[in-house]
């Protein structure tokens, strides 16, 4: 079995680059926007875990 | 939307559970991390000394650089870190989820297993059975192994958040989350190879896609072995010893999900000005760059977390090791985007720069965090204080100074051998032979090797010093606590929390980290599978023939890849030293591919033809007797050991299995082609009065030696670029 070039006619092999990156993106955003707006209270409860 | 989140404290009324930690597992995976970091580290210190001393190999193939230094790395990488990571995770988990770990069988199970992976991994290397690709050299049932015991540790780890009483997971256990699925990932996709014996395997991948294969992994190990698994540690532990919780949770989410995200799609900055496509050298150089961001952001956090409490540092051992290792992290962080500009890593690949680089990462960010986290562990788990703060303090400056000692040598060395490497004279011609700029360094080799005992030495004095505490001591071995089982109380804040879709659910997390890491992976490799055109092919390029494929085995076995790189880069100077530049479409028959990370001796791409037969044999008997003031060790077991001939067979149905487009039926008659080219090699070198005997090595090594850049010289036009002005300077 030859392992290289076995799909090489799938065309449009930008398409991953496109999804993945407005996947990442997607997330990011998601977790950025969480992480700023997320409450005060229960943040500083999880970053005293490890101190109880 | 309705704001709330589930309890994770005991609420009124609610019955506490009382469970006990297991302490046992950590401190096996202590003593191993004492046991291995000394193996390791004198493996490196060895393989140092054997860069000016070459004779410390004592005449055996086991002791030669080629072999030791895999030792060195696979052992600091996966045994001393790779412990200290186990270490830290079953203590920190334990305490994050407020549970014992899911199973002592288990735990057990991976506690046994890695150590005897790590030892078979070391004797095999030591063998010379590798599969020849850097940091993941174990060969393939190592290999299963592997996949076996991170599985075991997988079902542990999940198993023990699955059955948390701790409602959040800790961001510590989400760097250990993402550490698992990545490494998992890494190490499958980089280890699909194909058995040829019990010890011997050739990569699925060929060439350009098994360089870019094996340093998207190579690349991805440093991030999520050495990185990820130790900013969790730091996330625990800083804290811990600083008593003060981290500076900013909200920048600790940030920095792991850029983080995980960046790290994946920084590999190709390994292979910049190499045969790889130039959109793949792009990616990684804009990741690599933006890299910087996420990773600051972790070292700032770990820092600040200090704030008011700098009096403590002053005070107490473990702080001063962890705010040297996160310092260390910030400085190599800082450096990796640095060098992996294509301008700066002109001059820094393939020197000592790199090697310079690494230790900062290695000896401060994992040596001293790992320090660090051994002196606030053990006195905990022997419930006594420390034996000694002097004598940590001690080691402390021992370490410190030994870091300096060792790194800045090298990053002069690194500095000087480029230099000297693209150095011209006036009318044009290079102005230092190769070997006069490694003669010019090994001062510096010297100075470096003294830095690495002085590191050493200092292990030396923790592992005493953590000896006499457990000896005052007594073991805790299953600690008791008490903690509310998780209840499905709702409690809200006022504000939206819709975070705890993933942020509460290990599972989801793992399928997020997941997504997350395999998406730079796919859109890295995908293309250069698929698309042909990013490996255009030379007619001219054939397989290998039998008897070549024996004397590359042996080069893969003796690591000569280590030293020698077989790349030549798109440099006037490269070119005017070496010849044309490399091409993509010449290692497309290349299981594994060999363009090595360093040059210590020159590049090998072009050797083939340059030299007469004899004199690779009397180089390789006796490396100054060619080159004077050579550091090349003798390989004179070359001249006695002989090729096993049965195996040819194997190896030609390997190929073709490969897609190597031997004839139909070649393997049969491939004996006999290696018989006849045998002869004619011992008939060239009986021409210069070398009397050899038959299917001796050295033999097999010579005829792939000058095998190497040949196909490519009867070329047509068209199918390789002309290399410029420069290929006329030297020619072959």
């Amino acid at each position: 079995m030859k392992f290289i070039h076995y799909i090489e006619k799938i065309s449009g092999v930008s398409i991953y680059g496109l999804v993945s990156l407005v996947l990442f993106a997607s997330i990011f955003l998601v977790m950025l926007l969480w992480s700023v707006k997320a409450d005060g209270k229960m943040i500083d409860e999880i970053r005293r875990i490890p101190l109880e | 939307m309705q704001s709330a989140h589930l309890l994770s404290r005991p609420s009124a009324g609610s019955q506490t559970e009382k469970f006990y930690y297991d302490n046992k597992t950590v401190k096996w995976f202590a003593y191993a991390v004492c046991v291995w970091g000394i193996v390791g580290m004198l493996a490196g210190l060895w393989a140092a000394i054997a860069l000016y001393y070459p004779q410390i190999n004592l005449g055996l193939p086991a002791t030669t650089f080629g072999r030791m230094r895999p030792v060195h790395t696979n052992a600091v990488i996966f045994a001393f870190v790779g412990n200290g990571i186990f270490m830290g995770v079953y203590y920190s988990l334990q305490r994050l989820c407020k549970a014992r770990m899911f199973s002592d069988t288990l735990s057990k199970l991976h506690f046994w297993g890695w150590q005897a992976i790590i030892l078979t991994g070391a004797i095999t290397l030591w063998m010379g059975k590798t599969s020849g690709k850097e940091y993941a050299e174990l060969e393939w049932p190592l290999d299963i192994a592997i996949a076996v015991v991170w599985i075991i540790f997988g079902i542990n780890l999940f198993g023990t958040l699955l059955k948390r009483r701790e409602k959040h997971i800790y961001v510590a256990i989400w760097f250990y989350i993402a550490t698992w699925v990545t490494v998992a990932m890494l190490h499958i996709v980089n280890s699909i190879e194909l058995p040829v014996t019990l010890w011997k395997s050739y990569s699925w991948y060929a060439g350009v896609q098994d360089a870019l294969v094996q340093w998207w992994y190579g690349h991805n190990a440093v991030a999520f072995f050495l990185t990820t698994p130790y900013l969790g540690l730091m996330y625990y532990f800083l804290p811990k010893a600083a008593n003060r919780p981290i500076y900013s949770y909200r920048l600790s989410i940030i920095h792991f999900w850029a983080l995980i995200f960046i790290y994946i799609w920084a590999g190709p900055h390994h292979l910049l000005y190499t045969a790889l496509p130039d959109w793949a050298q792009s990616l990684g150089v804009v990741f690599s760059v933006m890299l910087i961001a996420p990773s600051w952001g972790g070292m700032l956090n770990g820092l600040f977390t200090l704030r008011g409490a700098w009096d403590k540092v002053k005070e107490e051992p473990v702080l001063k090791f962890l705010v040297v290792a996160i310092t260390c992290y910030g400085m190599a962080t800082f450096e990796g985007p640095m060098l992996s500009l294509k301008n700066v890593n002109a001059i820094s690949h393939f020197t000592d720069w790199t090697i310079a680089h690494v230790h900062i990462g290695a000896l401060g960010w994992n040596g001293f965090l790992t320090f660090g986290v051994l002196y606030w562990l053990v006195p905990r788990l022997w419930n006594t204080p420390l034996y000694s703060k002097k004598l940590a303090g001690t080691h402390f400056w021992i370490g410190t100074v030994g870091i300096v000692l060792y790194a800045v040598p090298l990053y002069w060395a690194g500095f000087t051998q480029s230099m000297m490497w693209k150095s011209f004279t006036e009318s044009g011609q290079l102005r230092f032979q190769f070997l006069e700029t490694v003669t010019h360094v090994i001062p510096m080799y010297i100075t470096r090797s003294i830095g690495g005992a002085l590191y050493l030495s200092g292990v030396f004095l923790m592992v005493y010093n953590l000896r006499k505490t457990i000896l005052k001591g007594t073991f805790v071995a299953d600690e008791a606590a008490e903690a509310a089982p998780l209840t499905q109380a709702v409690v809200t804040h006022g504000k939206p929390y819709w975070h705890r879709v993933i942020e509460r659910r290990p599972m989801q997390m793992l399928v997020m980290s997941l997504i997350v890491v395999a998406i730079g992976g796919l859109i890295e490799l995908i293309p250069t599978f698929l698309v042909k055109s990013n490996i255009p092919t030379i007619s001219s390029v054939k397989p290998y023939t039998p008897l070549e494929l024996h004397g590359r085995d042996i080069y893969v076995r003796e690591g000569c890849y280590l030293c020698h790189s077989q790349m030549v880069r798109p440099f006037r100077d490269e070119v005017a030293r070496y010849g044309e530049y490399s091409k993509a479409g010449e290692f497309v028959y290349d299981h594994p591919f060999q363009w090595g990370s360093k040059r210590t001796g020159p590049d090998l791409a072009r050797v083939g033809g340059k030299y007469p037969d004899s004199w690779h044999y009397n180089h390789l008997l006796d490396p100054t007797s060619m080159s004077p003031g050579s550091i090349m060790p003798s390989y004179v077991w070359l001249f006695d050991h002989e090729i096993d001939t049965v195996h040819t067979y194997k190896m030609i149905r390997a190929m073709q299995t490969l897609g190597v487009p031997y004839p139909d039926g070649y393997a049969q008659q491939a004996n006999g082609d290696l018989v006849a080219q045998e002869q004619r090699i011992r008939a060239s070198l009986k021409a210069d009065k070398i009397g050899t005997g038959p299917n001796k090595e050295i033999v097999a090594l010579i005829a792939y030696l000058q095998r190497l850049g040949k196909d490519i010289r009867t070329a047509p036009k068209g199918q390789t670029a002309s290399a410029g002005d420069g290929s006329a300077l030297m020619g072959n």
